[in-house]
């Protein structure tokens, strides 16, 4: 660990220098104020622009990336407080040539107007299928004693209600989803 | 933002202890409502002591048939967790009644506690507040109040509390672990944790300073149903008009007071065989609104009745 590793965890410090591991690679953040989000690090320190920032206040999900495979606002995060984890982008997602399922099923249901708010939808929607396999219940659940609910529609417009799109391309995003899920 | 120094602490009492020798520090935990109010510079902290390295987000049940929540379990874990949906579905319901997704995997026991309010002119530097600045006055008196409170407000606030958590522990009769900055411990009742807003509505809660919550602990429920509603613009991610946790006969109303407002008048009426009516009637019969928001004590009624007789079966 380097001094100034230890530095932030011993005493206040206005600037650190730490690492994220980013799609899978090993990012260093050199001097970085530390009042910068997890989104501008992303955005502004390590070129990663696919993450976009709508509201930067959590209210509209464009920011949305998977730390340690969990879905989160990148903008309501402090960088420094993510030293060592697993952040996954829509770069990491998939590739030009190797889409993720749902960036092709997103192309294929012409699931969006602008395209300002896809990344975040797809970072989001990836993840929320791993916690519906993972039988976490939602407000649409019915019965929270059964191991996992059936995906309905109700349980993907709600599970999804943390990604706002502007161009309204709700039930294209919808179905592109429901492509991907397979049937309820 | 303004600008902070960052720390992390390594134990609930160091960072007690931080927080006592930095003045203005603030903890940092899931930061969704932190780091928004640091954003609009309504929060301002010398120090943030981050809270990460700590090992408290652990759930478990405990051998007297109550369970332990740390308070850095979030939101989904902790509606997800096996015990949660089994034996305190009215838990499960309020915290997936809350938020999105992605703020239900940051957001954090202690933090929902801790949020602040979503009082419109307490976002609004423009404009006067008392709880972000004593004694300027406050704007929502004679301002847009439609979601203010109709239980123990003051003529210094009217803001409410905008936990869902809270109102489902508080019918739970749930109490909080701390630990001081001396390492040592007490409990205290969810119900006493939060103040109402008197003349000092920038005094939240009865915490000591640099005192901070470890742990949520909740005893065996009381016999009966269990029942989470809440009622908004939107039925999905946005703040409640108003809500009600009912556990058997102990119930808990939300968005309608600056802390849960536990309903002792209706339960004592439950208690002594009145109808679901005439109890909800009697607790709301002490509410009063500021124009805006009169509709919120009929809506709290309604949704109390329905909730108790939801719970009934």
């Amino acid at each position: 660990m380097t001094n100034l590793e230890l530095k932030i965890l011993n005493e206040p410090a206005s600037r650190a220098s730490f690492d994220l591991v980013v799609n899978g690679q090993a990012r260093r953040l050199h001097d970085l104020d530390v009042r910068t989000t997890l989104l501008d690090a992303l955005r502004e320190h390590l070129n990663l622009k696919g993450t976009k920032k709508g509201c930067d206040h959590g209210q509209c999900g464009a920011c949305t990336v998977l730390v340690g495979g969990v879905r989160i606002n990148a903008c309501l995060s402090l960088a420094v407080s993510h030293q060592g984890d697993q952040v996954v982008t829509i770069e990491g997602l998939g590739q030009v040539g190797a889409l993720h399922p749902l960036q092709a099923a997103f192309l294929e249901r012409d699931a969006y107007q602008c395209g300002y708010c896809t990344p975040g939808q797809i970072c989001s929607a990836a993840a929320m299928l791993v916690e519906w396999e993972q039988g976490w219940p939602s407000q649409e659940t019915v019965d929270l004693a059964a191991p996992r609910s059936p995906l309905t529609d109700a349980e993907i417009r709600e599970r999804m209600s943390g990604n706002l799109c502007r161009c309204s391309a709700y039930p294209q995003i919808l179905e592109a989803v429901r492509d991907v899920a397979g049937p309820a | 933002m303004k600008p902070f120094r960052y720390v992390r602490a390594t134990s609930a009492a160091e960072a007690s202890r931080l927080s006592v020798e930095h003045p203005g520090a603030r903890f940092l935990a899931g930061g969704t409502n932190l780091l928004d109010l640091m954003k609009l510079e309504i929060e301002r902290p010398s120090v943030v002591i981050d809270l990460r390295e700590i090992p408290m987000a652990t759930i478990e049940e405990t051998a007297d048939g109550s369970l332990r929540i740390g308070a850095l379990a979030t939101a989904s874990a902790v509606a997800a967790h096996q015990a949660v949906r089994a034996r305190f579905p009215v838990i499960a319901r309020a915290l997936l009644a809350g938020a999105s997704g992605q703020l239900r995997n940051k957001a954090t026991s202690g933090g929902n506690l801790m949020q602040r309010t979503r009082c419109a002119y307490f976002y609004d530097p423009a404009k006067p507040c008392n709880k972000r600045e004593p004694g300027a006055g406050c704007a929502a008196l004679e301002g847009l109040n439609r979601n203010a409170a109709i239980f123990g407000q003051s003529s210094a606030c009217i803001a409410t509390h905008a936990s869902d958590f809270a109102v489902a522990l508080s019918a739970l009769d749930a109490t909080v672990e701390t630990v001081s900055s001396d390492g040592e411990g007490r409990a205290i009742a969810v119900d006493k944790l939060h103040r109402l807003p008197e003349e000092t509505p920038h005094i939240e809660t009865h915490l000591q300073p640099g005192e901070l919550i470890v742990a949520v602990i909740v005893p065996r429920p009381a016999p009966g149903g269990q029942v989470y509603r809440k009622v908004r613009d939107r039925t999905s991610y946005a703040a409640g008009l108003a809500s009600v946790a009912v556990v058997g006969d102990r119930i808990a109303l939300g968005a309608v007071a600056l802390k849960p407002w536990r309903a002792r008048k209706a339960q004592a009426a439950l208690e002594e065989g009145r109808s679901p009516t005439e109890a909800a009637q009697l607790e709301l019969a002490d509410a009063r609104g500021c124009g805006g928001n009169d509709f919120k004590i009929g809506l709290a009624r309604r949704l109390m009745v329905a909730a108790i007789e939801e719970a009934r079966g």
